[in-house]
């Protein structure tokens, strides 16, 4: 043993161990968000049980459980459970009740005179659009308030579905007559108003300004009939989506009524098989990808998030390839190699370990307060004092990310550059080509791959961060999406909602922490797994344009 | 034939001609130029833009340098005060184009200040038919001018401005109003005249202290209650009133602070008096300070009446607070005194809303004075009289100045930052209402009189203390596992270890921020001990293992290579640690009597969920990419010849490592720490999300902590553009990027020189 100690051995193995955690860690933690990330989407079973309560009654429950823990008998009695001196541990257990406007919601139960389990077969799960989810049984079916049918009869499940179907169909041509028709409407409205008040500020008088306004005023008039018009259609459409409800009690007979305009979904977990559940998880998944959030972001789906970022990352790309690029040429190619140089290099490359949050300070001073408040004063004068761009939007956070990965840019380019060998350069100009052509016509194409790797990075860089947005216009709730169908089609002004951003809005500022947590872990899955999956594209990208240009540049 | 010739047509059209080469070439040696100088501008515009961060971040802050300055633009004589009727007060309105002078006579006279032309004239109720024969006021804030009379009787006016734009062009229109309506108040039930006068507006109503002609303190508190119908309402009042001062000293100056529970008395025996006076049965003098500062010659409240600046004959300038003591008794105590004035201080004007202060003296010198940061900002001679009144305009860009020959200065002011300076931001400071100096940042508060306290220090030790933690995780592990990485591990092993970790580094912060604030901290707070058991038995287990490995049968050993520890150690590991959680809860019933963390408060260990700890294991998960790649980089790329000839001469591969391998990369591994370490202390979202925030100032593991990259993420999008703190944000985004970035280039060239050294070796 004394020469094992001796021979350096255990040193080898602490190092060893100490990669085998990082490793256990890595994969630890991706294992752990994509355990709980996917797992959200799994239609739990819904348990029923009794407990005791605190006057020392017995008490219903009806949920689903969401996680369990081991502690001792003292934290517990600090925590105000009443707890047998003899017991030295406990286990709880963490029950989603929902039931949000009955003021339940999540609780922690001891197993300490906790009843049998059992798992009701017509226990339902409804989705709501206020108030979270319902748990609880179902009475009957209403129409017009007249009961169609009732728990029981034959065919009742079938014309619940079919019922909830029809009204989130309803549902969502409301929705979509909202945001894209009256909000077409109102876009035209507010472009009228600044044309009137432009025309005011350019001091447009006599007859022309009388011309002006009449044509403004028919305009307006017009508008507004739409307006009036597809405002019918809506009240008749919800009318129509008022027309059912349901009749349901909770575990402790509580009777309620929930409209059908506020049900998303109907689900019977106990009753659903694998493959049932299944179909559920995936319909809940695509729904998460590709619905808007509800319930102060707590519900729903992500939808404008993942659209943010995308769209934010495109107009960053957009920005950073030129400069990057014709900066790295520059320094490569162009600026003369001397000891001022390497500085300037050094500089560079060290700015990409610069805290992201100063670009985001640089990005709120100088972008948005200076540049964004000239630009107004210049082009937007109709619209003040709201400001266009003197406020936080899409186009200072991509031009600060743009800053921000700058660097990496310039560093991967550089680096495709500099492997080319110079061979390949002498050949070009001993064949009389000028050094421009060299450069666009053999160094630069040769050199894509450095560029294409330094563009991926940029991007999983800018898609994971997060500080410098919350300052310069990312927001926890955007009114609508930053394209759409409404001139000029790409609202650069326009505040967007981010993953990243998501994540920290919806896990930390929420009011109910429990309820948004598996929505952030999914959040964060998708997160991952987007800059992941960029990061592998960058190194394959990387090898494989590489593995192309070997034959040349050998 | 004809098929020919054009063939010979377009062979010659194919070979340019000399023009056409001549042209070619001018296109050519065009393109060449617009491609160097397109690409030269372009790429230098993205270098000086990238310069414009520090240069930008720079301009932002150069105003908190920048020194105050008084410039007197004007000086006439002032025709609305003579020798017979002098002004006894005097204002500057908030658009700092009006004044108003309060005279001896109880006239009244708005003032254009730039031509000294009246605009309105006003008399104080009362003063028509008695005898003005004292003047007091408010904090400038509440705009009160209290007059008393020879009778005994008092009346109150506040000033007041209607603001209008009639053409698009402010007008500003002064008029007067009465608290107490248009009749005077009794304030001495003796009737006998008041030699001196103080008021403030109270939520007891509008509190008003004199001294009566026998030296009795007079108090009353009066309430004026609205009549139903419109009519004047009725004033009631309180009145009450104290013996004189003791030992016959006589009254210089009074004053009376908001909440209606204090006053203060200067004599003329260079003592200072404080009086309870919450409740008038029970009114009594709670202690008789002496100034040792000399005689009293000027004092006023600061705004929010919780500090008195008191100004003394000698030109001493001090600031004195209200301090409540542990028995919950209140003491005039000297906090600081400021540069003194060269004559006997004779004017002080307070500022609107902050706690600095103008002075000026029988000398004709005026002095700006900041409370907070005890800075004097600027004294500067603009008379060659004695200055008599002071006024400062609400937004502190403008003085007035009255000397004793009646003559009226009127100097532009620049004193937007007095609050920061270098002892306020790194120093202990002695903030209003506390009983010590103390290292404080809270930066903005909800009332107007609030005192901003913005000591970089619990911040820049925040700051240090997650990037401590952070490192303390991070550098063994970063440092052990990329030299084994390098050095022993398997070629096959290393293909994958190194891009799993290096793509770590790419994992947003956020993702781990969250991590550790909704899942890590709470798991810490429910296994704490399992933390503690974890951090012993994982190398105990590394070395067991290896133990029993070597005491394995050969044949069994040597049917794994070497290099493959790290893989053989996985699975150990894992039910180790699985097995410190399992039993951490049972450790907590026999060692910490069921619960660590109460174990924890009852040694006076203060516990935070989210706390340094938290912050140290997912800040430091964070590094441990930056540091593991390029420690090993540093490693690897050592020379093989140089570990070959230690191998060859007997040397163990452990001996290899420290007496060749570790000596020849260290530059390298430091290299790696430092970048480590840069990127630890501009982190902004894992502090954000797994600390309470908090700006607390202690290196305790169990609490949490205020970066200054989290403090700019939390307070910046809420303040006023170009305040103070506004810009001591863009100082601490300043100091965050000098910092990584000097580490950063220190780190940099560190790493160039090896490589250098590397190639010669």
């Amino acid at each position: 043993m004394k020469a094992w100690f001796k021979s350096g051995a255990p040193w080898v193995w602490l190092n060893g161990g100490a990669v085998a955690l990082c490793m256990i860690m890595v994969v630890g933690l991706l294992g752990l968000i994509a355990v709980r990330g996917f797992g959200h989407f799994w239609p739990a079973d819904i348990l029923k049980t009794t407990v005791v309560n605190e006057s020392g009654g017995s008490e219903a429950v009806l949920g689903e459980l969401v996680r369990k823990e081991v502690i001792s008998a003292e934290v517990a009695r600090t925590n105000g459970y009443a707890v047998n001196g003899d017991v030295k541990l406990v286990t709880r257990y963490l029950i989603k009740e929902g039931n949000r406007d009955l003021g339940a919601d999540f609780s922690w139960y001891l197993d300490v005179g906790m009843g049998e389990w059992s798992y009701p077969e017509n226990a339902m799960m409804i989705e709501r659009r206020e108030w979270g989810n319902f748990y609880g049984f179902p009475v009957a079916l209403n129409e017009q308030g007249e009961q169609v049918t009732r728990v029981g009869k034959a065919g009742f499940w079938e014309e619940l579905h079919q019922r909830v179907e029809r009204s989130v169909e309803l549902h969502h041509r409301i929705n979509h007559m909202e945001e894209v028709e009256i909000g077409g409407v109102n876009h035209e409205l507010e472009r009228l108003r600044l044309d009137e008040r432009r025309l005011e500020l350019e001091g447009v008088s006599g007859q022309e300004l009388a011309e002006a306004q009449a044509r403004i005023a028919e305009k307006r008039e017009m508008l507004n009939a739409q307006y009036v018009e597809i405002k019918q259609e809506r009240d008749a459409l919800y009318r129509q989506l008022e027309r059912d409800s349901l009749d349901v009690v909770t575990v402790d007979g509580v009777e309620r009524t929930i409209g059908m305009d506020n049900i998303v979904r109907v689900t019977r977990p106990n009753q659903l098989g694998l493959l049932g559940k299944f179909g559920h998880y995936l319909e809940r998944f695509w729904e998460f990808l590709t619905d808007e959030p509800r319930e102060a972001n707590t519900e729903g789906g992500i939808f404008p998030a993942i659209f943010g970022t995308v769209t934010m990352v495109l107009v960053m790309s957009i920005m950073v390839t030129p400069l990057g690029v014709l900066a790295a040429i520059y320094l490569r190619e162009y600026a003369h190699q001397g000891t001022f140089l390497k500085l300037i290099r050094i500089s560079v490359y060290n700015l990409a370990g610069v805290p992201s949050i100063v670009y985001g300070v640089f990005g709120l001073g100088f972008f948005v307060y200076f540049l964004g408040g000239n630009i107004d004063e210049l082009f937007f004068p109709a619209s003040l004092p709201a400001p266009t761009f003197g406020t936080p939007g899409l186009f200072w956070a991509s031009l600060t990310l743009a800053l921000l990965t700058l660097p990496v840019v310039i560093v991967s380019t550089e680096e495709g550059l500099a492997r080319i060998p110079s061979t390949i350069r002498q050949g070009s100009l001993a064949l009389g080509a000028t050094k421009s052509e060299t450069l666009w016509k053999v160094v630069v194409p040769l050199a894509t791959p450095g560029m294409m790797t330094g563009l991926i990075l940029a991007i999983a860089r800018a898609a994971g961060e997060v500080a410098p947005l919350m300052l310069v216009g990312v927001v926890k709730l955007a009114p609508s999406l930053p394209v759409d169908g409404n001139y000029p089609y790409l609202h650069l002004d326009q505040k967007i909602m981010h993953l990243g951003f998501h994540i920290y809005d919806v896990g930390f500022q929420s009011p109910n922490v429990e309820a948004a947590r598996p929505l952030v872990y999914a959040t964060a899955l998708t997160l991952v797994m987007l800059i992941i999956v960029l990061n592998l594209a960058a190194i394959k990208i990387r090898n494989s344009l590489r593995e192309k240009y070997r034959s040349a540049s050998d | 034939m004809s098929e020919r010739q054009s063939n010979d047509q377009a062979r010659a059209s194919l070979m340019p001609n000399a023009e056409q080469r001549a042209r070619l070439r001018k296109v050519r040696r065009f393109k060449d130029g617009l491609s160097r100088y397109g690409v030269g501008t372009a790429g230098l515009m993205v270098v000086a833009s990238l310069a414009l961060i520090f240069l930008y971040l720079f301009s932002e802050v150069a105003p908190l340098l920048r020194g105050s300055s008084i410039e007197v633009t004007a000086d006439y004589p002032f025709g609305l005060s003579e020798s017979d009727d002098r002004s006894r007060h005097l204002v500057l309105e908030r658009y700092e184009k009006m004044g108003a002078t309060f005279n001896d006579s109880g006239e009244i006279q708005f003032f254009n200040v730039d031509s000294g032309q009246v605009l309105a004239s006003f008399e104080a109720p009362g003063s028509d038919r008695l005898v003005v024969s004292a003047v007091g006021h408010s904090v400038p804030s509440d705009r009160l001018v209290a007059y008393g009379f020879a009778n005994g009787q008092a009346s109150v006016v506040r000033e007041n401005y209607e603001l209008s734009y009639p053409n698009d062009q402010r007008l500003v229109t002064p008029d007067l109003e009465y608290p107490l309506g248009e009749e005077p108040v009794v304030l001495d039930e003796n009737g006998q005249a008041i030699t001196d006068l103080s008021v403030q507006n109270t939520d007891m109503g509008v509190v008003l202290a004199g001294v009566a002609k026998d030296g009795r303190l007079v108090m009353g508190r009066f309430r004026m209650s609205q009549s139903l119908f419109g009519g004047s309402g009725s004033v009631s009042a309180t009145r009450f009133s104290l013996p004189p001062l003791p030992g016959g000293a006589e009254v210089q100056d009074l004053l009376v602070d908001d909440s209606g529970r204090f006053l203060i008395v200067a004599d003329d025996k260079a003592q200072l008096h404080f009086y309870d006076v919450e409740v008038p049965s029970n009114a009594h003098l709670l202690e008789t300070v002496p100034t040792e500062r000399g005689q009293v010659t000027a004092m006023e409240f600061l705004v929010g009446t919780l500090s008195v600046i008191v100004g003394t004959e000698t030109g001493s300038v001090s600031q004195w607070y209200l301090i409540r003591d542990d028995s919950n008794r209140f003491h005039l105590t000297p906090v600081r005194d400021f540069e003194s004035l060269s004559g006997p201080v004779t004017a002080i004007a307070p500022e609107y809303t902050r706690k600095g202060f103008a002075a000026g003296d029988a000398r004709g010198q005026v002095g700006l004075f900041y409370g907070t940061s005890s800075d004097t900002l600027i004294i500067k001679s603009i008379a060659d009289r004695a200055i008599e009144q002071l006024a400062l305009s609400p937004i502190n860009g403008r003085m007035l100045a009255l000397d004793d020959q009646q003559r009226l200065y009127i100097a532009d002011v620049w004193n937007k930052h007095p609050e920061v300076s270098f002892s306020s931001m790194w120093q202990k400071v002695w903030y209003e209402g506390r009983q010590q100096p103390e290292y404080v940042w809270q930066a903005s508060g909800s009332s107007d009189s609030f005192e901003p306290k913005m000591s970089l220090v619990p911040l820049s030790i925040g700051t240090l203390k997650a990037a401590f933690f952070a490192m303390l995780f991070a550098i063994p592990l970063g440092v052990m596992g990329a030299v084994y990485t390098a050095y022993f591990m398997t070629p096959k092993l290393r293909g994958v270890v190194k891009p799993t970790i290096e793509i770590m580094e790419a994992l947003p912060t956020v993702i781990l921020g969250f991590l550790a604030g909704l899942w890590l901290a709470p798991f810490l707070e429910n296994h704490l001990p399992a933390v503690f058991s974890i951090l012993i038995m994982l190398p105990v287990t590394m070395l067991v293992v290896g133990l029993l490995w070597s005491r394995l049968p050969s044949s069994i050993r040597n049917s794994v290579s070497e290099g493959w520890e790290a893989a053989i150690l996985v699975i150990p590991l894992i039910m180790i640690g699985w097995g410190c959680v399992a039993l951490s809860p049972y450790i907590e019933i026999w060692f910490f009597d069921g619960s660590m963390r109460q174990w924890l408060t009852n040694h006076n260990i203060d516990y935070d969920q989210r706390n340094a700890l938290v912050v140290g294991l997912a800040m430091g998960f964070a590094v441990i990419p930056t540091i593991f790649s390029i420690a090993e980089d540093a490693v690897f790329n050592v020379p093989r010849h140089l570990t070959q000839g230690s191998l060859a001469l007997g040397a163990t591969r452990w001996q290899t490592v420290m007496g060749v391998v570790l000596p020849t990369a260290s530059p390298g591994i430091f290299s790696a720490v430092m970048m480590g370490f840069g990127r630890a202390v501009g982190e902004t979202m894992i502090v954000l999300m797994a600390t309470g925030n908090s700006p607390v100032l202690n290196f305790n593991i169990f609490e949490g902590m205020r970066t200054l990259s989290a403090n700019i993420a939390v307070e910046l999008p809420e303040t006023a553009i170009d305040s103070t703190h506004f810009r001591v944000l863009f100082l601490a985004a300043l100091v965050l990027l000098s910092l990584t970035f000097l580490v950063n280039t220190l780190a940099e060239v560190i790493r160039q020189r090896l490589r250098k050294r590397y190639s010669n070796l």
